[in-house]
C-alpha cells in the first residue's frame, strides 16, 4: 500500500502541475498546445544547471539544494520559452495552435541540437539523480506513504497547486484573468488590460510547464533529459479538459490517472495487501493491458460528464480592441 | 498581360503561397543565426561551417556528393514524402470541418498494422500479389478509418473535445498494436537475433509497384507511393472544393450552429470527416510499410511515429490546401535530408533541419498578418499610382522588394 501512494505520487505530481500551467493560460484566452514543448525545454534546461552544478562540485554537493535551483531555473527557461507563444498570440494575434505546435517542435529541436553538440550523444543524465530522494525509513508506518522515499518537489508542488489556486479564485487578479478568457471585451471595458493579464497567465502557464517537465525528467525518467516528456504535456492537456478546467477536477483527474498509470508500471511486483502474492500478476495479463486501462477509464468517465464540460468562452480567439 | 499579373497576385491562392514562402525565407535565416550563435559559442565549430551549412541545408538530397548519392537519397526523400503528404492531408481535411486532428499518430499506426498483418499472412503466388497487396492497403486504411471514428462519435454524439479522445486514442493504439504483435509472433523478423522489427512484407511477396522507379534512382526505396500520395491529394481537392459533401464539411468547420441551421446533419459531417481524416494517415502508414523496405517497429508502446505528428506542420505550412500539402510535405523531407547531410559533412547535427521547421512553423502562424499586410500593401500602392503611368508603377514596386 505504501509503495503505491508513493508511485502514484511520483505519476501524479508533474501531471497535476502542468496540468494547472494549461487551466493558467487557458482561463486568460490562449490555448496552450505547447505544453509538452515548454516542458522538454524546461526539463532540459534544469538538468544541464543540475549537469553544471555536479560536475561543477558546487554547493557542497547538496542534492537537495541542486534540485530547487534546478527546479526554479527549470521555472524560469519555461516561462521565457512560453514568451514566443505569447508574442505570436497576443501581440500577432497569430492562430494559438500554430504558434503552440510550433513551440512543441522547437523545443525538442533545439535541446536536442544543442545537447548533442555539448556530450556527442543525444542525452543529457544528471548523474547523481538518485539523491533528490529523501529517505525517512525510521518513521512510523502510518507517516511512510508520504513522508518516506519522497521527493522535495511533491511537496513543494502541492503547496504552489494550492496558493496558485486560491490565487485564481479569490484574489481580483484571478478574476481579472478568469474575465479575460470568458468575455476580454467586457473586461476592458471596465479597465483590465486584457494583454497583461494574458501574458501574466499564458507566463505562469510557461514556468509551471517548465518546472513540471524537469520534475518529470528527475522522477519518472530517472535524471535523463531525451528531448521527450513521453508525451507527458498533451496527457496533461487531456488532464486539465477532463478537469473542466478546474483545480480541483484536474487534481482529482492526475490521483486517478496517476494511480491507473502507476499499476501499469508497477503491477508485476504489486502486492496490495501484504500477503506476500502479486494478485495481479497472476492474472497473467500483458503489460499491453494495464497500459490501456487509464486511456479508456478518462474517456469513459468523459463519455459520461461531458454534459458538464465547459471550455472558457474566448480562448483561441485573439482580442481585438476594435472588435465588438 | 500586366493587369492579368496583379489579379494572380491579387487571388487568395498567391497571397497564400507568397506568405508561406516568406515564412520559409525568415525560417530558414533564423535557422542559419542559429547556427552562427552555435559556431561562435562553441569551440567545437569552426565558423566556416556556419557559411557552408546554409548551403548544405538549402541543397537537400543535391548536397549528398556524387550523382549515385544524389539519385538514391532523392528517391528516398520522394518515398518518405508519401506519409507525410497522407498525414499532412489528414490534419488538413480535419481542420477544414473545424476539428483538430491530433490523432493522426493513432491513426497511422492502426493502419500500419491492418497492412502489415494482410500483407504477411495471405500466401501468395506472383499472380496475386498484386492484389494482396491492394487488400493490404484497403484493410490499413480502414483500420485508420474505424480509428479515427471513435474521436468523430464521441464529439459528435458527446461533445467531448477531439483533442483528449485523439490523444487518448493515440496511446491505446500504440499500445493495441504492440499487443497484437507480442501475440503474433509469426510477423516478426527474428533475423539476426533481433526482435524488434516485424518481418518486411516482400517476405511474403508483396511489395508496392516500382515501375522502374528504382531504376530511376538506384539502391532507394521509391516506389508508386508517392503518385498514389498526389493522385489522392487531387482527389481530396476535388472533394472539398468541386462536390456538395466538400461544401458541408467546410461548412461545418465555418459555423456548425449555421450549418445545422441550413439543414445539413453537422453530426454525421464531424464523423465523416475524422473517419476520412484517419483513412488519409493510414494510407500514409500502409504505403509506408507496404513499400519493402521499411520494417514496423512494433514495439510501439512508448513512442509515437514522427510521421503522425509531422503531418501538423504539413498542413499548417500549406495553409490546410490538398495541393498546398503536396508541396509542404516533398519540402520537409527535403529540409530533412539537407539535415542528415549537415550532420555527415560538419559539426553540426541533424536536429538543425528540424529547428529550421519549427521557426518556419511559428511564422506561419502570423499568415493572416502577412497575407494581411501583402493586401494593404496593394491598396495603398493603388492608390499612390492610380493617376501615374506605369513606369512608375514598376519603380514602385522595386522601391518595396
Amino acid at each position: 500500500m505504501t509503495f503505491l501512494i508513493q508511485q502514484t505520487l511520483i505519476y501524479t505530481i508533474p501531471l497535476m502541475i502542468v496540468a494547472l500551467a494549461g487551466v493558467f493560460a487557458e482561463r486568460s484566452g490562449i490555448i496552450n498546445i505547447a505544453l509538452d514543448g515548454i516542458m522538454i525545454f524546461g526539463s532540459f534546461v534544469g538538468a544541464l544547471s543540475v549537469y553544471i552544478m555536479q560536475s561543477g562540485d558546487m554547493l557542497g554537493g547538496n542534492t537537495q539544494l541542486m534540485y530547487v535551483i534546478a527546479m526554479i531555473v527549470a521555472a524560469a527557461a519555461g516561462a521565457l520559452f512560453s514568451l514566443l507563444l505569447s508574442f505570436s498570440a497576443i501581440n500577432l494575434k497569430a492562430d494559438q495552435t500554430i504558434g503552440g505546435t510550433a513551440l512543441n517542435m522547437l523545443a525538442p529541436a533545439l535541446t536536442l541540437l544543442i545537447v548533442k553538440i555539448v556530450s556527442m550523444q543525444d542525452r543529457l543524465s544528471m548523474p547523481k539523480a538518485l539523491g533528490f530522494i529523501i529517505s525517512n525509513p525510521d518513521i512510523k508506518p502510518v507517516f511512510k506513504p508520504f513522508f518516506d522515499k519522497m521527493f522535495i518537489s511533491t511537496y513543494i508542488v502541492i503547496a504552489l497547486f494550492i496558493i496558485l489556486s486560491i490565487f485564481l479564485y479569490t484574489t481580483k487578479y484571478g478574476l481579472r484573468l478568469r474575465a479575460c478568457g470568458e468575455h476580454p471585451q467586457a473586461a476592458d471595458s471596465v479597465g483590465i488590460n486584457v494583454y497583461k493579464m494574458r501574458y501574466l497567465g499564458t507566463t505562469i502557464s510557461g514556468a509551471l510547464a517548465g518546472l513540471g517537465g524537469y520534475i518529470y525528467i528527475a522522477t519518472i525518467a530517472s535524471g535523463t533529459a531525451e528531448g521527450t516528456v513521453a508525451g507527458m504535456g498533451f496527457l496533461a492537456l487531456a488532464i486539465m479538459i477532463f478537469g473542466n478546467w478546474k483545480p480541483l477536477g484536474i487534481a482529482l483527474g492526475s490521483l486517478l490517472f496517476g494511480l491507473l498509470k502507476c499499476i501499469g508500471a508497477t503491477y508485476a511486483s504489486l502486492d496490495i495487501n501484504g500477503d506476500g502474492i502479486c494478485a495481479l500478476k497472476e492474472l497473467g495479463l500483458p503489460i499491453y493491458f494495464y497500459n490501456i486501462i487509464p486511456y479508456v477509464v478518462v474517456l469513459l468517465v468523459l463519455a459520461f460528464a461531458s454534459n458538464k464540460s465547459r471550455a472558457p468562452k474566448a480562448e483561441g480567439i485573439p482580442y481585438d480592441k476594435g472588435q465588438r | 498581360m500586366k493587369n492579368k499579373f496583379k489579379s494572380l497576385l491579387d487571388s487568395a491562392g498567391m497571397k497564400s503561397v507568397i506568405s508561406s514562402l516568406l515564412c520559409i525565407v525568415a525560417g530558414i535565416l533564423v535557422g542559419w543565426i542559429v547556427l552562427l550563435i552555435l559556431a561562435l559559442t562553441s569551440d567545437k565549430i569552426p565558423i566556416s561551417d556556419a557559411f557552408r551549412g546554409l548551403g548544405i541545408i538549402l541543397a537537400g538530397p543535391f548536397a549528398s556528393g556524387g550523382l549515385r548519392n544524389i539519385a538514391f537519397v532523392l528517391g528516398d526523400m520522394f518515398f518518405e514524402s508519401a506519409p507525410l503528404l497522407l498525414t499532412g492531408l489528414s490534419v488538413a481535411i480535419a481542420f477544414k470541418t473545424g476539428l483538430f486532428n491530433i490523432g493522426a499518430p493513432g491513426q497511422y499506426l492502426m493502419g500500419a498494422m491492418g497492412s502489415v498483418i494482410v500483407a504477411l499472412s495471405i500466401p501468395t503466388t506472383p499472380k496475386n500479389a498484386f492484389w494482396v497487396w491492394l487488400l493490404a492497403l484497403v484493410v490499413g486504411m480502414l483500420c485508420g478509418m474505424i480509428w479515427g471514428l471513435i474521436p468523430g462519435i464521441f464529439k459528435a454524439f458527446l461533445n467531448v473535445n477531439e483533442v483528449i479522445v485523439c490523444i487518448m486514442s493515440n496511446w491505446i493504439a500504440a499500445n493495441i498494436v504492440s499487443w497484437v504483435f507480442a501475440n503474433n509472433k509469426q510477423f516478426i523478423n527474428t533475423a539476426g537475433g533481433k526482435t524488434a522489427y516485424t518481418l518486411p512484407t516482400t517476405a511474403n511477396g508483396v511489395s508496392t509497384p516500382k515501375l522502374g522507379l528504382d531504376k530511376l534512382f538506384p539502391g532507394s526505396n521509391i516506389d508508386i507511393g508517392i503518385f498514389i500520395a498526389v493522385l489522392i491529394a487531387v482527389g481530396i481537392f476535388i472533394l472539398m472544393n468541386k462536390t456538395t459533401l466538400g461544401y458541408e464539411l467546410k461548412a461545418c468547420g465555418h459555423n456548425k450552429n449555421a450549418a445545422k441551421y441550413a439543414g445539413m446533419n453537422e453530426k454525421r459531417n464531424i464523423m465523416l470527416s475524422m473517419a476520412i481524416a484517419g483513412g488519409l494517415a493510414a494510407i500514409g502508414a500502409s504505403l509506408y510499410y507496404l513499400n519493402g523496405g521499411a520494417e514496423l517497429a512494433w514495439n510501439t508502446y512508448g513512442k509515437l511515429p514522427d510521421n503522425g505528428f509531422n503531418g501538423i506542420p504539413v498542413a499548417l505550412l500549406a495553409s490546410n490546401n490538398p495541393i498546398g500539402v503536396i508541396f509542404s510535405s516533398i519540402f520537409l523531407r527535403f529540409i530533412d535530408k539537407g539535415g542528415y547531410n549537415l550532420a555527415g559533412f560538419t559539426a553540426y547535427n541533424e536536429y538543425v533541419s528540424d529547428l529550421i521547421i519549427a521557426v518556419i512553423i511559428y511564422f506561419a502562424g502570423f499568415s493572416k498578418l502577412i497575407k494581411d499586410m501583402i493586401s494593404r500593401r496593394k491598396v495603398k500602392q493603388a492608390e499612390v499610382v492610380a493617376p501615374d503611368d506605369g513606369e512608375k508603377e514598376t519603380k514602385k514596386e522595386e522601391e518595396d522588394k
